[in-house]
């Protein structure tokens, strides 16, 4: 057995099937609250802010709103898809199996990015019942939401190996994740900030996500998409390299 | 000779938390046979199924399954094992068919829902396939472990205390679902803390305690090894105590003086049982009864765990 095609396929249809079994929460949850953020920033505050960089302010706010979904469906996702194993206790099936450590990865954060995917779709069909929508860059987009949802998978991942109780799981999306994307322009543009706060918010990495997205749909920017892409590169690979480190170490899942 | 399927050398464990679970152990497990690993709590038999296993890392020592080193080659050592843990761990929101389905994945092995249903069937759980593992009796959880630990066809079956907390039926249909797959060739590793599971289906017996082995024998040699009989004599009348001349025998007086207790090796040429039956009857003693009773497999095990814990 070079690889374990079948159990690869094992755990990923496992996770999706938990996806299917959890449909509102999963899926109606994430779509219900953009639609509130739709309702009353994009129509009701949305009317009385001028256009943004030519656009109004509700479409303005899509991309930053899909991808204030995307991280944080991408995180509780996949880290709840380790940590409840690793919980109840069913994780020693995975650590007994001929599987190596990538192709159990790969399934849990496969799994984790292809259902973050799916409600980020869902989410921009949503947006279409609200505000106009146009990309103008859709490989790009594409590309993004990729990049974005298995990125912030494997950051999930990272998460439920790390953490040992529920409550430790939900810091990071809770008091991290949601505050730094609210932060980092996704229902403003960085110009609307005073000179020092701007500065600030060059330090907060969901800045270069929003921005990258957002030229992907209307051309505009805050930063060049070069910066936005390298960020999320630079993420990526770092996520992989302490996935790898905390997994070699065995850490909470193997003595 | 029968072929080593297992052989684990100079195997050692020691925990973050300074605990050493595993002492240098070496053993060799015979394919098709049913080894019985017995100790008490902490002993050291779940470590030691579990660095077989892939689920704990050893400190030291090697360990090969057919041939294969479980680290270098896990692919091919794991995919030849199966195993049933000691703890009641399911996902609880899947039904029995597919969480065995998902083991049977997980092992490399293509769907197979046939195999599945025969497996469900031989468990008396095919009625329960489509019912969830949450609402299942402890019982049928720790059959569904079976099926889930038999779903990738192993030849070899580890069993980390496969009957605790089950009761007496399912215990017995347990027994018998492990002499089947012993019939089909699948080599049974055993934990237990039922001395009586171990002497009703294990061939060999190795006793662990503080990480360490310190007996493993044919089931047969060491009951006959270390087994002792005892003659239950029944008097017609209280002794007060043992005459003097009797002593020689270190026979054992009841509490209501009305029987001795004699002690005797079946090993040995001479048990001494003649002698003692004159030598009762020059005493003027009256014989109402005898009684022989042989070792149990608890009591040599109990035995040698106190002798180890005394040394």
């Amino acid at each position: 057995m070079i690889i374990n095609y079948y159990g690869f396929r094992a755990i990923y249809l496992h996770e999706m099937d938990r996806f299917r079994r959890t449909l509102l929460q999963s899926l109606i949850s994430p779509v219900l609250s953009t639609s509130l953020y739709f309702i009353v920033f994009g129509s009701v505050i949305g009317n009385y802010v001028q256009n943004i960089d030519g656009i109004s302010y509700g479409s303005y706010i899509v991309p930053g709103l899909i991808m204030l979904t995307l991280l944080t469906q991408a995180i509780s996702n996949t880290s709840f898809g380790i940590f409840f194993p690793k919980f109840n206790g069913s994780l020693y099936e995975i650590l007994a199996a001929p599987i190596s450590t990538f192709e159990m990865v790969l399934a849990f954060v496969g799994a984790g990015a292809t259902k973050t995917l799916v409600i980020g779709v869902v989410i921009l069909l949503t947006s279409n019942f609200f505000v106009e929508v146009s990309i103008l860059h859709p490989l790009l987009m594409i590309f993004l939401l990729v990049l974005v949802a298995i990125t912030f998978a494997l950051f999930g991942f990272l998460i439920g190996l790390l953490s040992s109780n529920f409550e430790q799981m939900s810091i990071i999306p809770t008091l991290v994740i949601t505050p730094m994307v609210f932060l980092g322009g996704s229902l403003y543009s960085l110009d609307m900030l005073p000179p020092f706060w701007q500065t600030v918010t060059y330090f907060n990495p969901v800045v270069y996500l929003i921005n990258g997205l957002r030229f992907a749909f209307y051309g505009s920017s805050d930063f060049n998409i070069w910066i936005s892409i390298g960020s999320m590169i630079f993420f990526l690979v770092a996520c992989i390299s302490v996935v790898a480190y905390v997994l070699k170490k065995g850490y909470t899942i193997k003595s | 000779m029968t072929q080593n399927l297992i052989s684990i050398n100079k195997l050692s464990k020691t925990y973050s938390n300074g605990l050493q679970a595993l002492k240098d152990v070496s053993l060799d497990i015979k394919k098709g046979e049913i080894i019985a690993m017995l100790g008490p709590n902490g002993a050291g038999k779940t470590t030691l199924i579990s660095i077989i296993c892939g689920i704990v890392t050893p400190s030291s020592g090697e360990v090969n399954v057919d041939g294969f080193d479980i680290i270098k080659n896990y692919r091919e050592t794991r995919s030849k094992i199966g195993l049933v843990p000691q703890e009641l761990t399911l996902e609880n929101f899947e039904t029995v068919f597919n969480n065995v389905s998902y083991t049977r994945g997980l092992y490399g092995k293509a769907p197979n829902a046939q195999y599945v249903e025969k497996i469900l069937k031989d468990l008396y759980l095919w009625d329960k396939k489509d019912d969830i593992l949450r609402q299942l009796s402890g019982g049928m959880k720790r059959r569904v472990l079976i099926a889930k630990a038999l779903s990738h066809e192993p030849s070899i079956l580890f069993l980390d205390e496969p009957t605790a907390g089950v009761d007496v039926e399912l215990r017995k249909d347990m027994w018998k679902v492990v002499e089947r797959l012993r019939e089909n060739g699948v080599t049974i590793i055993l934990t237990t803390h039922y001395i009586e599971e171990a002497e009703a289906i294990a061939d060999r017996v190795a006793v662990i305690n503080h990480g360490e082995i310190i007996v493993v024998d044919q089931k047969k040699d060491l009951l006959s090894k270390m087994g002792r009989k005892k003659l239950r004599i029944d008097l017609h009348e209280k002794a007060e105590v043992i005459p003097e001349s009797l002593m020689k025998y270190d026979l054992e007086l009841s509490n209501n003086k009305l029987s001795i207790t004699y002690s005797y090796d079946t090993q040995k040429q001479r048990t001494g049982i003649t002698n003692l039956l004159q030598d009762l009857r020059d005493q003027g003693l009256k014989l109402k009864d005898l009684k022989t009773e042989e070792s149990t497999l608890e009591k040599i095990f109990v035995t040698l765990v106190k002798e180890n814990n005394d040394n």
